[in-house]
């Protein structure tokens, strides 16, 4: 692997955001910006109760107003659109868009109204009567394993959506479990750990909510649909599938999106009833979700309690660690639910070598919103289960974690490493990472002034965590959408570069960053390169965003087809300047002989010739223009270390972050600002899951916290400022050996902000504080006995 | 997030927005900052059919001293309270208040009026109008009313004010020795538990206190037993900690959400007042 394929001028560079002044200027296209003659506008009436049977649903008076043009129910829309496909093998009950017989979770859609404009659609929606019968509401996910209160979906008693799928050390391909490893590692071990650890349930929440523009033309019989996604090729082949159109006959457009977090990877009721009501009706339809809707009909995130055991030596050698794990994943399967858990058991080795690990993995049905990919999705969770495990192992065995985590790290010489879950983890310097995080924040120093702010009676704590992450999604093998990324490099006839990428950014930064490659690559100036994406009607294939794969995928992509028109346009030049095509230099907006800058034509004028090529140098055809698919051969595995020193208010038990230090090693990178800003996100949404957010739930199927008044999001305020620090180990994996880091910062923060409040607390006995870190929590730990 | 239908009639001057008010039949309802009211709108909790606009009444807005008397405007937004140079100068609890209002964008829109209006429990300004033994000025087609503070607020939401009367300004005699104290809800930042301690202090001695608390109860309060412990003591007495530590523990009953239980409520209620009187008697 060549250690920096890439030129270095443009790339490693903080080069600004080329998106970020249409966006900061308010000159972004939003899919609400999006406006065609004749378009409807759709509003969904939603259960206001989590369980029960719909008796009726009269449309009557919502069908009588002014301006409406329809009304489906869910038995009508049931006609046009089947159930709804999900995009993992585990079996999954019949999940329609709009329900017609069992309303499942409040804001399950059970009618949709078609209106002249978006205020009559709200009021005709308003005013449908839905009668529903109430049933028995299940919300806690280990009383629904036990079928209590009710059962949720005809064909899975007690609510088990996946029944305990076991993992890790002698757990065959078959499904075979032999124990017998993991039971001596407990039996040997000279101390236990054991704790329920909670991960809570969040609300996605991105900047701009969910929308949909559908627009069936009749007399074309095409689809074009406009969603907020993060993956527009999949949302065509699914649109595709679900409207008996071919892929040829859809075109999906992802415009600006105003984030996505994981919650816009799915494919929602609401872009199928979109667009079978414009194949319906034969006009264009827009919907766009509002705040209050995006809070209970946009997916969650996490939901996942673990049951963690730890076997150890009394030197502090992990012998073996056992993790159960129970997903609540809300009424149904949406596109990855399913899978997401599954990353938490991949995982579960983290940064550690541990001879002996079992996992066991069980998904329950409950009456909540249902849940899928959030910020890290599986990832987070795994680190946090491991990392919490690991520093109640060194309290118990009163060692430093840092010295704690020395002695079980994975060497740097063992890389690749097969770990004890399957996973192949593709390179790693855990112990540099670590070394360097304890350096950055100086760790002694920080257990000095903890010391003596303790003197002073004040309750501070300072916590570590490692991690590391899958990224880099595919192969191929696991995506049932495939694993690579697609991308068509074009030279212009004026010389300026257009590139297409199958990844869809929507705040990743890939304008930028894909043009700092190609710059390097050929030799020109960034404002001569535009990169397209988001438009299946422009970028032929590609998968998307997510996953943290955008620019070691699709980058890899954008470099391999790059390559192919430059040896292309190499033959071109060589045969305008009579030279061998190994001896010329791109550089500068020209290309030369190399030692001969004389002698260079520029840029522009070999494109030139290459699309009117008189004479046609023999054996090229004419043209600029190379794809690539690339497929890579494996995961990337980002890693890190994050350090957090909190104080914790002796009154009230407010936590207040002091000083959060992280080093994350993505491999190389292309843009330092860009990767700084996403991992400035990550931890914002990382601390916000500490230390602020939680979807509660009333027993009776509620979600308490359904607006911002209730649900808090973090603020910059709360911040203290973010010292961040890199390694770089590069991936073998794809030839830029970049690894990825959009979700880093949420797999650090969590763990290492719990550690550091356990640590401030330390003196009232408490070992594990669950999330988030509610100040009336901590009161009472600080005021134990108070009545 | 859609509100139902409704009609908006800007009033041109304080008589004019009396009028409309009078001729909609009770179907009017005063808008300013809308920072309580469109919240309501678009969740649909409230469909009030005419909206009268009384936000860009130059008679309604400003902060102004006046025969010896602070004079703020209703309709004066949160920021121009927090910021106000003369209310720094004297009377900084009212600016301290309102800086923990929301967010920059609510401060912005939202009005000192209209908060205290809405009298959501858990509403900030109450507490310091409190503390400060305010007067509100209403009024309606049907004159001039003057309501002291402490017979304003009186049950959740609720307050004695008729549909038709229009808060016009506050008026109360400034104070320096007065601040504000609060635990913030983290989503919306309104007060968990919020205290405004006002005091007047001769010879090193409290002679006179007044204490609001929001947050805690159905509507803000007064906590008098608390005020009269307070009185004749030096600040640092042993007798002013025990009055404290027991401050609101006479309460019936204390609110209680997901965020706090009435238990944690109620031990948070001395914490804020503690805090709210030291930093009041900083300021002598």
């Amino acid at each position: 692997m060549p250690a920096s394929p890439v030129l270095p001028k443009l790339v490693g560079e903080r080069v600004k955001r080329r998106e970020d002044p249409r966006l900061i200027q308010g000159r972004g296209t939003y899919v609400d910006d999006v406006k065609l003659v004749g378009m409807r506008h759709l509003a969904f009436k939603r259960s206001d109760v989590a369980h029960g049977h719909i008796r009726s649903v009269d449309t009557s008076a919502a069908e009588a107003m002014n301006g409406v043009e329809a009304v489906f129910t869910g038995a009508r829309i049931a006609e046009l659109l089947g159930p709804m496909p999900i995009g993992t093998p585990f079996p999954s009950p019949p999940h329609r868009a709009v329900a017609a017989d069992v309303v499942r979770y409040a804001g399950e859609p059970v009618a949709v109204v078609v209106a002249s404009d978006r205020y009559t659609a709200r009021d005709a929606a308003d005013a449908i009567v839905v009668d529903i019968e109430p049933l028995p509401v299940v919300v806690d996910p280990e009383r629904a394993m036990q079928g209590q209160p009710t059962v949720i979906h005809a064909d899975f008693p007690n609510n088990l959506a996946v029944a305990l799928v076991p993992s890790g050390t002698g757990v065959g391909a078959d499904g075979s479990v032999d124990d017998t490893a993991i039971d001596k590692a407990f039996a040997n071990a000279e101390v236990r750990i054991s704790q329920r650890m909670m991960n809570q349930r969040l609300v996605p929440n991105a900047m701009e909510p969910r929308g949909v523009v559908a627009h069936f033309e009749p007399g074309k019989g095409t689809m074009t649909i406009w969603s907020s996604t993060q993956n527009p090729h999949i949302l065509r082949t699914m649109i595709a599938a679900m409207t008996g159109l071919g892929q040829d006959q859809v075109r999906a457009i992802a415009p600006e999106v105003g984030g996505g977090f994981g919650a816009k990877i799915n494919i929602y009721g609401e872009e199928y009833v979109a667009a079978v009501v414009s194949k319906e009706l034969g006009v264009p339809v827009k919907w766009v979700e509002d705040r209050s809707e995006a809070f209970v009909a946009t997916t969650h995130g996490r939901d996942i309690i673990g049951y963690v055991d730890v076997a150890a030596t009394r030197d502090g050698k992990v012998l073996g660690l056992k993790l159960r794990l129970i997903a609540d994943i809300g009424a149904y399967n949406m596109l990855l639910t399913a899978a997401v858990p599954t990353l938490t058991m991949l995982m579960a080795n983290g940064t550690y070598d541990i001879p002996a690990i079992r996992t066991t993995l069980t998904e329950v049905f409950t009456n909540k919103t249902p849940t899928d990919a959030y910020r890290g999705a599986g990832r987070p969770e795994a680190t946090y289960f491991v990392e919490r495990a690991m520093d109640m192992l060194a309290r118990e065995l009163n060692m430093d974690p840092a010295e704690l985590r020395r002695r079980n790290l994975i060497a740097a010489d063992k890389f690749p490493y097969q770990t004890q879950m399957g996973a192949v983890y593709d390179s790693g310097d855990y112990l540099k990472a670590l070394e360097r995080a304890l350096e950055a924040a100086n760790w002694n120093g920080l257990i000095a002034e903890r010391d003596a702010a303790r003197q002073e009676g004040r309750l501070v704590g300072i916590g570590l965590a490692m991690y590391v992450e899958v990224c880099g999604l595919g192969p191929s093998s696991s995506l049932p959408t495939g694993g690579w990324e697609h991308s068509q490099v074009t030279i212009e006839r004026d010389g300026r570069i257009s590139a297409t990428t199958g990844a869809s950014p929507h705040g990743q930064g890939n304008e930028t960053t894909f043009a700092q490659m190609l710059g390097d690559q050929f030799g020109v100036p960034i404002d001569h390169i535009t990169i397209h994406h988001g438009d299946t009607g422009i970028v032929k294939q590609g998968i998307g965003t997510f996953g943290s794969r955008s620019q070691a995928v699709g980058g890899t992509a954008l470099h391999l087809a790059g390559g192919k028109v430059k040896a292309k346009m190499a033959k071109f030049a060589a045969a305008l300047l009579e030279a061998h095509e190994d001896d010329l230099v791109f550089e500068n907006g020209q290309i030369g002989v190399k030692g001969a800058p004389a002698s260079a034509r520029s840029f522009a004028e070999v494109a030139g010739y290459a699309y009117v090529p008189v004479p046609l140098p023999p054996g090229l055809d004419p043209g600029l223009s190379e794809e690539a698919f690339f497929e890579p051969a494996n995961n990337t595995y980002p890693f890190g270390c994050h350090i957090t020193m909190l104080e914790i208010d002796r009154d009230t038990g407010e936590p207040r972050l002091l000083k959060v230090v992280a080093v994350d090693d993505a491999g190389h990178l292309i843009n330092p600002m860009i990767v700084e800003g996403q991992i400035h996100g990550g931890l914002a949404q990382g601390i916000g899951q500490a230390m602020v957010e939680e979807a509660v739930y009333s027993e009776n199927g509620q979600l308490l916290t359904g607006s911002f008044m209730d649900y808090a999001l973090p603020r910059a305020t709360d911040f203290p400022r973010f010292e961040l620090h890199a390694t770089v180990t590069p991936t073998p994996v794809n030839p830029l050996g970049a690894k990825g880091v959009g979700e880093a910062g949420t797999l650090g923060a969590t763990p290492s902000i719990v550690n550091a409040a356990v640590d401030a607390l330390a003196e009232f006995g408490v070992t594990h504080i669950d999330m988030m870190l509610r100040p009336e929590k901590l009161w009472r730990i600080i005021h134990g006995g108070h009545q | 997030m859609i509100p139902a239908a409704f009609d908006y009639a800007p009033a041109t001057s304080l008589d004019d927005a009396m009028l409309k008010m009078e001729g909609a039949n009770g179907t009017g309802k005063f808008i300013a900052g809308g920072h309580s009211l469109v919240p309501l709108m678009k969740m649909r909790l409230a469909e009030p059919p005419l909206l009268i606009d009384i936000s860009r009444l130059p008679e309604l807005t400003g902060i102004r001293e006046r025969e010896g008397k602070i004079v703020i405007g209703a309709c004066t937004v949160h920021h121009e309270v927090a910021t106000s140079p003369l209310l720094h100068e004297r009377c900084p609890v009212v600016a301290e208040a309102a800086a923990t209002i929301g967010d920059p964008q609510v401060r912005n829109r939202g009005t000192i009026g209209g908060s205290v209006a809405h009298a959501d429990p858990s509403a900030d300004m109450p507490a310091v109008l409190l503390a400060l033994d305010a007067e509100i000025h209403l009024k309606s087609s049907r004159g001039w009313r003057i309501v002291k503070a402490a017979d304003f607020f009186t049950d959740l939401f609720t307050v004695n004010m008729a549909a038709d009367e229009i808060i016009v300004s506050f008026q109360f005699t400034s104070m320096r020795t007065a601040a504000y104290a609060k635990l913030h809800q983290r989503a919306s930042h309104y007060a968990i538990v919020g205290a405004a301690v006002g005091l007047e202090m001769g010879d090193g001695t409290i002679t006179s206190a007044r204490v609001g608390l929001t947050g805690a109860a159905s509507h803000a309060l007064r906590l008098r037993t608390l005020e009269e412990a307070l009185v004749g003591h030096a600040p640092a007495a042993a007798a002013v900690e025990s009055a404290v530590q027991t401050a609101g523990q006479d309460l019936d009953h204390v609110n209680a959400d997901i965020h706090a239980s009435a238990e944690y409520r109620r031990a948070m209620i001395p914490v804020f007042v503690r805090r709210a009187l030291a930093a009041a008697v900083a300021r002598a």
